[in-house]
């Protein structure tokens, strides 16, 4: 490894504590630096090279020595994979089950928040920053204060003082919608921040010119602004697809007790609360339970990293 | 939105298919909604064009919000001054502040909030510490695609997930037989010859969950620093090395004051998430062996031991937390836009 450091040629100038900068400077210079970096890299990666590994060692061997010990003893196997992903009660339904309530509790809310976007970035009407503010200001909320009120409202409507205001959503209780919905609904605040900034940056020349030549606001969003927010859409749906998948709070909190409804995540949390049982089978499993989102993270790194820099805090 | 599932099979497969179905149906009906919507407002020409294209497009957000956020927020800030147990009782009453002070007063609980507390001074500021540090180290280094990679992959990973890699980091069995965890191996190759049980030992359990935080958080931290470090200009650099800055001195004086805002906004996203850390501490060991924090044991009172109220309570107590960080945040966020 290279560093663009120029040769030392000027004198620094003296300071206190000379010594003991020169020492903590070279310390810090290039060999030493690329030393410190492999080894944080290493240390952040050794755990997670610790499952993967003992995913693909025999029941024997991976209950009884380190994963280390591969080096000394190369044995491995697919059995646990087999076993997790054939038998009755394996984790193929989770993994189907995680799919189903990440890809729709991404998409709805990308199509509601880049209306919204639009709408207050493009329609401008009075009131319109004050809503924008708001609904950005409600990033404020803990989801935790959400959870016993929606579920009650999801169960018996929103009522006040005993009279039902709105009947509780047709045909959602007790399903997977039940999370669409709630996750949807926490990601608002984010989604809508995210993709009004972009959408306010679009070309204003570019929807003066459609409205001249007479196309409705939603003709332009559907044509114009869609189509060209899809860096926005990206950076955002990685996000949430991310946060959906590895969700755990909302998955408990609103879907089934059912093992053969539950996501990935708390499927995972159940079997290590079961000790004892099949132990060897938690290290496939828990290796399936991260690689959807490793996949999908190292696909899709750089948008993934532009939604975070844009400012984002979720939960 | 439409029925997602079918009744149970007895097919995998057949489930399976079932569940995939639902969503298929459940997309595809949304934007066949959106479509006939559009299609239908779009025959709208005169004065309401205007309006129906705002209730079409603005409506659904804000209905969503209201009845997601804001109602539920303001419903359970209304049960924490209630004495509701279980959820849908009926007779509940106001009892004023009596949760609260059941919140400071309970000795478990006190044991909870200060052991959040912990978590809010610890997990950031060694988050930030790590992220910064190979932040710094990487700024100037060529080829780091590799090492950032890796020390950012974490992130992607599910608390679930790294609570359940990380117990096996931290397993026990009997020193006299071959180790598993690697935690025990290495301690015991230098010379700890019968380390604890570590998860159910207190308080070193605390730490070592923490550990799995900043695992998670470090890399997020050195993302978004090293993006503030590479906007520092050129020429900044480059004077502050004329005058003699180079390594520790030229991050000390120049680089990390220049990125001081970015450093507190870090570290107050770092605490937010860390004062709703449910999941690690849920799956290692459900808050047994004193390693309870507030996130899980508003949990457990609002759905596990039916003191819906209290743990509504504690809920309100996350919130006022997190109002000041956010709050901050947010003011940082508006005041970078102003400057842009």
């Amino acid at each position: 490894m290279t560093t663009t450091t120029p040769p030392i040629t000027t004198t620094p100038p003296p300071l206190k504590g000379k010594a003991a900068t020169k020492a903590i400077r070279s310390a810090f210079s290039s060999p030493v630096a690329s030393a410190l970096v492999v080894l944080i890299s290493v240390l952040w990666t050794i755990p997670t090279l610790g499952l993967f590994v003992n995913s693909f060692r025999p029941k024997e061997d991976a209950l009884t020595t380190g994963w280390w010990t591969i080096v000394t003893s190369p044995h491995f196997s697919l059995d646990g994979y087999k076993a997790v992903l054939t038998s009755e009660g394996g984790l193929v339904q989770p993994l189907i089950n995680s799919l189903a309530i990440t890809i729709p509790a991404t998409i709805i809310p990308i199509f509601i928040a880049s209306m919204a976007g639009y709408a207050l970035a493009w329609m401008r009407f009075r009131g319109s920053d004050a809503i924008f503010f708001g609904i950005f200001a409600l990033q404020i909320v803990p989801l935790q204060m959400a959870l016993v009120p929606l579920q009650q409202y999801y169960v018996h409507g929103l009522t006040f003082g005993g009279v039902t205001v709105l009947p509780a959503p047709p045909g959602v209780r007790g399903t997977l919608a039940q999370i669409w919905l709630s996750h949807t609904m926490f990601s608002l605040p984010l989604a809508v921040f995210l993709l009004h900034n972009f959408i306010a940056q679009l070309p204003g020349s570019l929807i003066e010119a459609a409205r001249v030549d007479g196309a409705s606001h939603l003709k332009i969003f559907q044509s114009i602004v869609l189509p060209l927010s899809m860096p926005a859409i990206a950076s955002f749906g990685i996000f949430q697809f991310l946060w959906v998948w590895n969700d755990l709070l909302v998955a408990k909190t609103f879907g089934s007790t059912d093992p053969n409804l539950q996501p990935i995540t708390a499927r995972m949390q159940n079997l290590v609360g079961n000790f004892g049982a099949h132990q060897e089978l938690l290290y496939p499993s828990g290796f399936l339970t991260i690689v959807v989102p490793l996949i999908v993270f190292l696909a899709l790194q750089r948008y993934f990293v532009r939604g975070l820099l844009a400012g984002s805090v979720k939960g | 939105m439409l029925s997602a599932f079918v009744p149970l099979q007895s097919s995998a497969a057949a489930q399976a298919a079932s569940t995939l179905w639902g969503v298929v149906e459940a997309v595809g009906g949304f934007v066949i909604i959106l479509v006939v919507v559009f299609f239908v407002a779009g025959r709208v020409t005169n004065r309401l064009q205007k309006p129906v294209a705002l209730i079409i497009t603005l409506g659904p957000a804000l209905l969503l919000v209201l009845l997601g956020l804001v109602i539920p927020a303001l419903r359970t800030i209304d049960l924490s001054f209630k004495n509701q147990q279980f959820l849908g009782q009926l007779d509940t009453k106001y009892i004023g502040f009596k949760n609260y002070t059941y919140a400071f007063t309970d000795p478990y609980t006190q044991q909870t909030i200060l052991r959040t507390l912990l978590w809010l001074l610890i997990v950031p500021a060694a988050s930030v510490l790590v992220g910064l540090t190979a932040a710094l180290l990487m700024d100037r280094m060529t080829h780091t695609a590799v090492p950032k990679t890796l020390i950012f992959l974490p992130t992607a990973i599910s608390f679930v997930g790294a609570a359940v890699i990380w117990s096996y980091v931290y397993n026990y069995v009997d020193p006299s037989v071959p180790q598993t965890g690697l935690l025990s191996e290495i301690v015991i190759k230098l010379g700890w010859h019968n380390p604890p049980n570590w998860l159910i030992t207190s308080p070193i359990n605390i730490f070592l969950e923490m550990v799995i935080m900043v695992w998670i958080q470090a890399g997020f931290a050195m993302v978004v620093l090293g993006a503030a470090l590479k906007a520092i200009p050129d020429e900044v650099i480059e004077s502050a090395r004329l005058d003699g800055a180079e390594g520790f001195k030229l991050f000390r004086t120049v680089q990390i004051p220049m990125i001081r805002n970015t450093i507190v906004v870090v570290m107050t996203t770092v605490m937010i998430t860390t004062l709703k850390v449910f999941d690690i501490v849920f799956t290692i060991n459900n808050g047994n062996f004193n390693t309870d924090v507030l996130a899980r044991q508003m949990y457990a009172d609002m759905f596990v031991t039916s003191q819906v109220s209290r743990g509504a309570a504690l809920a309100v107590v996350i919130f006022v937390l997190v109002l000041p960080l956010m709050w901050y945040n947010i003011r940082q966020l508006r005041l970078e836009r102003e400057v842009r």
